[in-house]
């Protein structure tokens, strides 16, 4: 059964959110690229104390909220003009003022789907596994538990070096998380 | 003198009690680990038959025809329009309280957000079955929808307030479900890590909110996407649900109905569904605080806030009737000015008064700060509340059709006891969806809870 046991990465626990920022800075620093922290809430200054760039999820939005919209006007003009042009109260084919509701609620829709069909794609879920569940202790990450985890894959992932660096800035239960 | 100040100044915490962030997630989950106890299995129960009547009543209706409610000739539009409005109505403060607060940055949103997205949720689900048996033949119902059909060259008529409902109205359903369920994300979470595996029952409940969950670790990488994803939700859930009641009171403010025909329907509406929507968020969390223990969750501050609100809509709905009234008169139309006398003392001046009393009066009650910080005081109000607006829509409805404009054609509305078993049968679904959701669903935001308190432990830190 050995042979088939695989390391992903070492995972060390920090006290509170405060100590997590401040170890997410010094991991920074140290030119961690693949680690990353968890918490049970979003932490405010984070993303900067980690270097992550600002998400994409906005651009997703607003583009499908422009192609929603735009198949929404275009839907209306093209059954109300060219498909089948009733004259409804005397009012031109194209009464743009009546198309407004359809044409935001498309709009508001896309948007919507396409901001969360986003987030799902830029963090990989759903997923039905991920290396951290093989450790026990890692489940409190979403109750009261603060993590730092570095996946076996950073170049400066050492199972010696990596360990005792996590412990130097205030790391506990510091655990080289494996399974099968 | 200015330390003095600055205490007075200083709010009072969302969180009562010196809590760790382990007695949060065991406060919230443990009415989903816990076995329900007698008195939820009574009020399910009743729910559960109530909600049946709702759906055999229905089944007869569609089965049999419209002929067995109380509409007529020239009264078309009857308890299923009125309903439609009310249950719609009283979603709109939970997308306010998800969306709107969120947006301003509210922070005492963060405890009772998620049972007011709840009760959205299935108080629009509650609305929808209205139009789709009103039309009577709900077979049909798909044709409201455009697709290239086998019927020819036909599509629905985009310029239809009725076609902007369908659109509306989905949309609406649909962004509220998205926006609640990835809420709930991070705190499916929460319940799939502490379930220990140690029977087959477990087993089942760790699938099952594993799945839920959809593998969440509660990454920063995947916060800082989650937290850009849920503020645009909420950038768009504003405008919607300001345009949703809006284009629902344009399904009468585009007719020619006299007391209907008016410009100041759409924020008239808009006020009136939060004021309701308030209504019920605390008739439902009055009770819940008190049955789940979550007083030090949901706190008197979190009541006399909701208080504040539903006094404030109350006024401006207040403000708006007689605004109506000023119209009518200022318009020099004699059947506007009739439409609105009629409504004050004619065969139903007392559903006026009702409603006048429940929407207008009773909320003034809530200058007083006694009285706003008093739950059952609050939870009877909220009730007075809740049958004031159903009333408004009544008398909207009715009292505006009753009198055509030939007398000859001038008939009243008498409900039949269909209209009654689908209307009561309406609680009993929505009450029905609310008790399953506080047994499997956390009935407050975790992780919200958890960013708001002041963090242990951490000198300086927090929000």
């Amino acid at each position: 059964m050995s042979a088939r046991t695989q390391v992903y990465g070492m995972i060390a626990e920090f006290e509170s959110p405060g100590a997590l920022l401040s170890a997410a800075e010094k991991m920074r620093d140290a030119g961690y690229t693949t680690f990353d922290c968890h918490s049970p809430f979003p932490i405010h200054g984070m993303d900067t104390a980690m270097g992550l760039k600002r998400s994409i999820v906005g651009y997703v939005a607003g583009i499908c909220g422009l192609a929603g919209g735009s198949f929404g006007l275009a839907l209306q003009w093209w059954t109300s003009v060219v498909d089948y042009p009733l004259v409804i109260s005397g009012k031109p084919f194209f009464s743009y003022q009546a198309f407004v509701p359809v044409t935001f609620a498309l709009t508001v829709l896309c948007a919507a789907i396409g901001v969360v069909i986003a987030m799902l794609v830029t963090n990989g879920l759903p997923r039905l596994f991920h290396g951290w569940f093989y450790s026990s202790r890692f489940t409190r990450f979403s109750n009261d538990g603060f993590f730092v985890s570095v996946e076996v894959g950073d170049k400066r992932y050492d199972p010696v070096k990596t360990k005792a660096f996590l412990e130097s800035i205030g790391g506990t239960h510091v655990e080289v998380v494996q399974g099968e | 003198m200015a330390a003095a100040e600055a205490k007075e100044l200083q709010q009072l915490p969302l969180v009562l009690g010196d809590k760790k962030y382990d007695n949060v997630t065991r406060d919230i989950i443990a009415p989903v680990e816990t076995f329900p106890k007698k008195l939820w299995w009574i009020a399910f129960s009743v729910a559960l038959t109530v909600f049946g009547v709702h759906m055999t009543a229905i089944a007869v209706v569609v089965g049999t025809g419209l002929g067995l409610l109380g509409i007529n000739n020239p009264v078309g539009w009857g308890t299923f329009i009125i309903n439609f409005v009310f249950w719609i109505g009283i979603g709109h403060a939970g997308t306010l309280i998800s969306a709107v607060l969120y947006v301003f940055r509210q922070q005492w949103r963060t405890a009772i957000n998620r049972s007011a997205e709840a009760m959205t949720i299935f108080a629009v689900a509650c609305a929808g079955i209205f139009p789709n048996i009103h039309v009577g033949r709900l077979w049909f119902i798909f044709w409201a929808m455009p697709y290239p059909n086998e019927r020819g060259v036909l599509w629905p008529n985009f310029r239809s307030p009725l076609v902007w409902d369908v659109f509306a109205i989905s949309t609406y359903l649909t962004i509220s479900l998205v926006f609640w369920y990835a809420g709930l994300v991070p705190d499916f979470a929460s319940i799939r890590d502490r379930i220990k595996e140690s029977d087959a029952v477990q087993k089942i409940r760790k699938s099952v909110y594993s799945v839920l969950s959809l593998g969440w670790v509660g990454s920063t990488r995947a916060w800082a996407h989650y937290e850009a994803m849920a503020m645009i939700l909420a950038g768009l859930s504003f405008p919607l649900v300001l345009s949703v009641h809006s284009i629902v009171s344009f399904d009468f403010a585009t007719s020619v109905i006299p007391g209907w025909h008016t410009t100041i329907f759409p924020p008239y509406f808009v006020i009136g569904a939060i004021f309701s929507g308030f209504g019920m968020v605390l008739t439902l969390l009055i009770i819940m605080r008190e049955v789940f223990h979550f007083q030090d969750y949901i706190t008197i501050k979190h009541l006399e806030n909701m208080a504040k609100v539903t006094m404030l809509t109350g006024s401006l709905v207040g403000l708006a009737y007689s605004t109506e009234f000023f119209m009518a008169w200022y318009s020099g139309s004699p059947f506007e000015g009739f439409a609105f006398i009629n409504r004050m003392f004619g065969p139903y001046w007392w559903a006026y008064w009702i409603m006048v009393s429940c929407n207008v009066i009773t909320p003034q009650l809530f200058w007083f700060k006694s009285i706003r910080t008093n739950p059952t005081l609050l939870w009877i109000i909220s009730i007075f509340v809740n049958i004031g607006m159903w009333f408004e829509r009544y008398v909207i409805v009715v009292t505006s059709l009753h009198r055509d404009y030939l007398p000859s054609s001038w008939d009243m509305y008498i409900m039949t006891n269909w209209d009654f078993a689908i209307l009561i049968g309406s609680f009993g679904m929505f009450f029905t969806l609310f008790l399953l959701f506080v047994r499997v669903f956390p009935a407050i935001a975790i992780a919200e809870i958890k960013m708001v308190m002041k963090s242990p432990g951490a000198k300086g830190f927090g929000h």
